[in-house]
């Protein structure tokens, strides 16, 4: 592979890494606070349009089999010219999905940042990376990649939600968010020794192929694996039991980046996930299913349940976010291997992670929106809000409607897809479970609701909620309705990002 | 192309939300004015496509159909038949009203009312045109959230709205979920969301176990909405704490969702399952007639009390369908008898949504002017107020079942189709009319309108300074009346013409059974 192809293939991740770098020169020149300023979060919006436009343009490149991406430094690790990523449907599925989040995040932070955060230019360079850390996570086949683009995301994410430096809830967010992380990813490297060691490989396909070959002599070494890389994955998408740092930091965090942390790295870690388990441990399938399918159901049921007792609106959608990784998790518990039938489950995951996004980050959109205008993101701060700002408290009750999966909306089309995998896998019991979750849920997203429409706000004055976050919160609003109303380009997107891995397996 | 008689029907109020809801707030007589306005197009096509297509309906009509999302199979397809076209008729009907008289009496937040409210026909007319169970669920549910809405945001505050708005929302969400995963389950069986064709395909033959499941799921959904006792605890709380045009909805056409959803999916998926299980949800039909019935007699709050009665109503319904399920394996059953009770469960839905809409229409007339429901707080007020009583009289009497008016007609129907099949449940369920009769004519009419007027009472709930019309009915109140007596009297004494449609289409159902 000659350098050219390689800068080619590498294009997406090139463009974020210069527009980061440039957000972060520019910021050095020009004056904290100046005037200019406010074009950093052009340029960085400008990087992530163009992301999606080289995302699209290199798409045909993949052809059918999905290329491999090698680097020369992989010599030391078991040969010559080792892959350490892919260019498959999957990668460019989640690129661009990494480019929809960075631009409704960015959209959705501009006023918020100009009044709470000093430095702007660091704060949107460390989001491009941790995009750029998704990106890479999500396209890696190796443990060693693997590896570094986790912690590449998750060291953005604890520098993030730590940005307000003077508020105390958001260094303890932080700080938590990295006791865990440090913690949880030391276990899940342990996890990959043991599988380097038992199979001397890092390659995902290969560790596959060593083990399928039978000749592993300690074969019973891929048991305790399993368990320590699901332990730090299960930390990135903050499954139960590893989801107790995710409370703190979404509500210490600046509300921005709780939206970017709530999708990307759950992501990232879906992405990670699926290439790892289909990958390297198809052969375990029986495993890794039961064990995820009562990760499934006891996170479901404990987001859910504890969000029933939340009052910040925050920390509410965060065992929300909690909950909604349970359903997801269905669509990989319940995957089908025929790749033929509507749903595989992962096409199902895929669709739900894509829901979520546009709904979850069109929600916090609208909590930003609030919360610059009343300061706090308390239930209380959206008391009358469809008198003060008809558009957000409409559009936030049909994220709401999204999230508890009622049509015609996003959510609906996931839960359809996940649930009916699980169907067709004969879980009943497990599309029950999410079924009956589902109905927990309307609860406490009743709470907002409730607030927005039946409560009677002290301050009963109009709002403006600024050019950037009636985009974002316009542009979310629009792609939850058109996911359901006009399910048919994105079912297929999703279909054909996991036609490969569905077919590997 | 034919013209899209039901696309129009179904979607035109949807325009009208999106209208009213870009409208500028200050403009409230325009706000009514076009929200009413916009209702008016889907009644009149409802109107002709009744006309049109009644008397030959045995097969659906006016079909429509385009692919929506091929991966999924699904598609647009709507149609109607003589099941549908009545009830279709009749939301649009009570719609119109319910805007008409709330131009009237809605006085805060008018805007998202009458925004709401045409969407919320939207949902409703969906339910009953859709042919694809994707499309179906999504009408389904599309009507929840603004009925959930009108509750929350509108009702008294005495009636605990919010509780009310939700206690509604969760059990229908309930059910609905619940439907939703036999649906999914039918799909990867047959391979088609066709309701039409699902029936043919024979769905989970191979599987009972989750067949029943899916049976009762589906059951669960509809049992809940249309409401069958024990699922009925949400109704007198949405009742009483809706508005009234909302609580006519709610009666009128909320709670034949379910009955129709029980006629045009349920029976004809699972034939089999629902004769097998007639006899336990004949039960279920007779404890809520008897059930809803003495409750609705211990009642002291009006629009309570004729909430109650509308799960005694709606069990008249489910003992005609009971009545024809129970009897699918008779080869011949008596004299049509099987035809006759469903043709009564059909009629009996519609008839309920004109006479108990109208109830609620004249609890209205009485709650606008005294802040009360109160039925001790009346009395005599025949000589006070000799229209609404009048009014009153001849839409209770309907109610009730006297001869000559449309209770009588279904009531009997079904009776005389379920003497003939299920002649235990008939016996047992003729209490009901009884007690019927005896709540109606104690608690309504004595109570409100007989007996000695006490102007020192009269005084302390009713304040002039409050009331802009006329003491008795005002003209609106009449107008939004007329078109239900109407129905109530043409029903009553001829109702061939709402009932061969009717009949066409029940005896197609049951012959493709």
């Amino acid at each position: 592979m000659t350098l050219t192809q390689l800068l080619v293939l590498l294009l997406p991740e090139l463009v974020l890494t210069l527009t980061a770098l440039v957000v972060l020169g520019l910021d050095m020149i020009w004056r904290n606070g100046s005037w200019s300023q406010r074009f950093l979060l052009w340029i960085a919006l400008i990087g992530s349009v163009i992301l999606i436009a080289v995302t699209v343009l290199i798409w045909p490149l993949t052809g059918t089999g999905g290329l491999p991406i090698a680097f020369a430094t992989g010599k030391d690790f078991g040969g010559d010219q080792v892959p350490m990523m892919a260019l498959d449907p999957l990668a460019l599925f989640f690129k661009l999905f990494t480019a929809l989040v960075l631009i409704l995040v960015l959209l959705a932070s501009g006023d918020y940042v100009r009044v709470r955060i000093r430095f702007r230019g660091e704060f949107y360079a460390l989001i491009l990376f941790g995009g750029l850390a998704m990106m890479l996570s999500a396209a890696a086949t190796n443990l060693l990649m693997i590896y570094l683009s986790l912690e590449f995301l998750s060291i953005t994410s604890y520098l993030l939600t730590g940005y307000l430096r003077e508020d105390e809830r958001s260094t303890e967010g932080a700080v938590k968010y990295f006791v865990y992380g440090a913690t949880a990813s030391a276990v899940m490297l342990y996890g990959f020794s043991l599988l380097y060691g038992a199979t001397g490989t890092l390659d995902l396909a290969g560790i596959a192929t060593v083990l399928m070959g039978g000749m592993v002599p300690v074969h019973w070494l891929v048991y305790p694996a399993l368990i320590m890389v699901l332990v730090g994955l299960g930390f990135k998408i903050a499954l139960v039991p590893f989801h107790q740092w995710a409370p703190d930091a979404y509500e210490g965090a600046p509300t921005p980046v709780t939206a970017f942390l709530s999708v990307g790295p759950k992501a990232a870690g879906f992405a990670v996930l699926m290439r790892l388990l289909l990958t390297a441990l198809p052969g375990f399938q029986l495993d890794w299913i039961a064990v995820l399918a009562g990760i499934a159901i006891v996170t479901m049921t404990l987001g859910n349940l504890v969000a029933l007792w939340q009052s910040n609106v925050k920390r509410l959608l965060a065992y929300s976010s909690i909950a909604q990784a349970g359903y997801m998790l269905i669509g990989l518990v319940a995957l089908a291997p025929e790749a033929q039938s509507w749903t595989t489950g992962l096409n199902g995951l895929l669709l739900y992670l894509l829901a979520y996004l546009f709904t979850n980050l069109g929600a916090f959109a609208v909590v930003i929106a609030v919360e610059n205008h009343a300061g706090s993101a308390q239930l209380d701060a959206f008391a009358g809000l469809m008198r003060r700002n008809p558009f957000l408290a409409i559009t936030m009750f049909l994220f709401l409607l999204s999230l508890i999966g009622i049509p015609p909306t996003a959510g609906f089309v996931g839960k359809l897809f996940v649930f009916g995998a699980a169907i067709q896998r004969q879980m009943i019991m497990l599309a029950v479970v999410g079924i009956v979750n589902s109905v927990i849920s309307v609860y406490y997203y009743y709470a907002i609701m409730r607030q927005m429409f039946f409560g009677e706000a002290v301050d009963t004055s109009p709002f403006d909620e600024g050019p950037g976050l009636r985009v974002a919160v316009g542009v979310a609003a629009v792609m939850v309705l058109m996911m359901a109303l006009y399910a048919e380009p994105f079912i297929r997107l999703a279909s054909e990002s996991v036609s490969l891995l569905a077919a590997s397996f | 192309m034919n013209f899209p008689f039901l696309t129009l029907i179904t979607f035109i109020p949807l325009l009208g939300a999106v209208v009213v809801a870009l409208m500028p707030g200050k403009h409230e007589r325009a706000l009514k004015l076009v929200a009413v306005l916009f209702s008016v197009p889907s009644l009149v096509l409802a109107l002709i496509a009744w006309l049109l297509s009644a008397q030959a309906a045995g097969e659906m009509q006016l079909l429509e159909e385009a692919v929506w999302i091929p991966t999924l199979n699904a598609y647009y397809r709507v149609g109607v038949d003589g099941i549908s076209l009545p009830l279709v008729f009749l939301t649009t009907l009570l719609t119109t009203l319910s805007l008409f008289y709330s131009a009237y009496t809605i006085k805060k937040r008018v805007k998202e009312f009458f925004a709401l409210f045409l969407l919320l026909e939207t949902g409703m007319i969906g339910v009953f045109v859709a042919l694809d169970l994707i499309l179906f669920y999504i009408f389904w549910e599309v009507g929840l959230v603004p009925m959930f809405l009108l509750i929350g945001i509108w009702g008294q505050p005495q009636d605990r709205p919010q509780y009310s708005a939700i206690k509604f929302f969760l059990y229908t969400l309930v059910g609905s979920v619940a439907m939703l995963l036999a649906f999914i389950a039918i799909y990867l069986t047959t391979g088609t969301w066709n309701i039409l064709q699902i029936p043919s395909l024979k769905p989970l033959a191979g599987n009972p176990a989750l067949a029943i499941a899916a049976f009762w799921a589906i059951f669960l959904a509809f049992a809940i909405k249309v409401p069958s006792w024990p699922f009925h605890t949400w109704l007198p709380d949405a009742h009483t704490a809706a508005p009234t045009a909302g609580s006519v909805v709610l009666a009128g056409v909320l709670l034949k969702l379910g009955g129709y959803g029980m006629i045009r999916i349920l029976l004809p998926f699972f034939p089999d399952l629902f004769r097998q299980f007639a006899p336990w949800i004949g039960v279920l039909a007779l404890i809520s007639m008897i059930y809803g019935a003495l409750v609705s007699m211990a009642q002291w709050d009006l629009k309570r009390l004729i909430a109650y009665s509308s799960v005694s109503h709606m069990g008249f319904f489910m003992l005609g369908l009971v009545a024809a399920a129970a009897s699918l394996d008779v080869a011949n059953p008596v004299l049509n008898s099987r035809a006759i009770a469903l043709n009564g469960a059909v009629l009996q839905m519609f008839n309920h949504g004109i006479i108990t809409g109208g109830l609620f229409f004249l609890v209205g007339v009485i709650y606008e002017r005294t802040h009360t429901r109160d039925l001790k707080a009346f009395g005599g007020l025949s000589a006070k107020m000799p229209v609404y009583y009048g009014v009153m009289l001849m839409t209770a009497l309907a109610s009730l079942g006297l001869p000559g008016l449309a209770g009588f007609i279904s009531e009997f129907m079904v009776f005389r189709g379920a003497f003939a099949l299920i002649p235990t449940y008939a016996i047992i369920g003729i209490v009901a009319i009884v007690l019927g009769a005896a709540y109606i004519l104690w608690k309504i009419i004595q109570h409100v309108f007989l007996g000695e007027f006490s102007e020192e009472r009269w005084q302390k709930i009713f304040n002039p300074a409050h009331w802009h019309f006329s003491l008795d009915m005002a003209r609106f109140e009449v107008i939004t009346m007329a078109p239900l007596l109407f129905f109530m009297v043409l029903v009553g004494v001829y109702p061939a013409p709402v009932l061969n449609g009717i009949n066409a289409a029940t005896t197609a159902l049951l012959a493709g059974l």
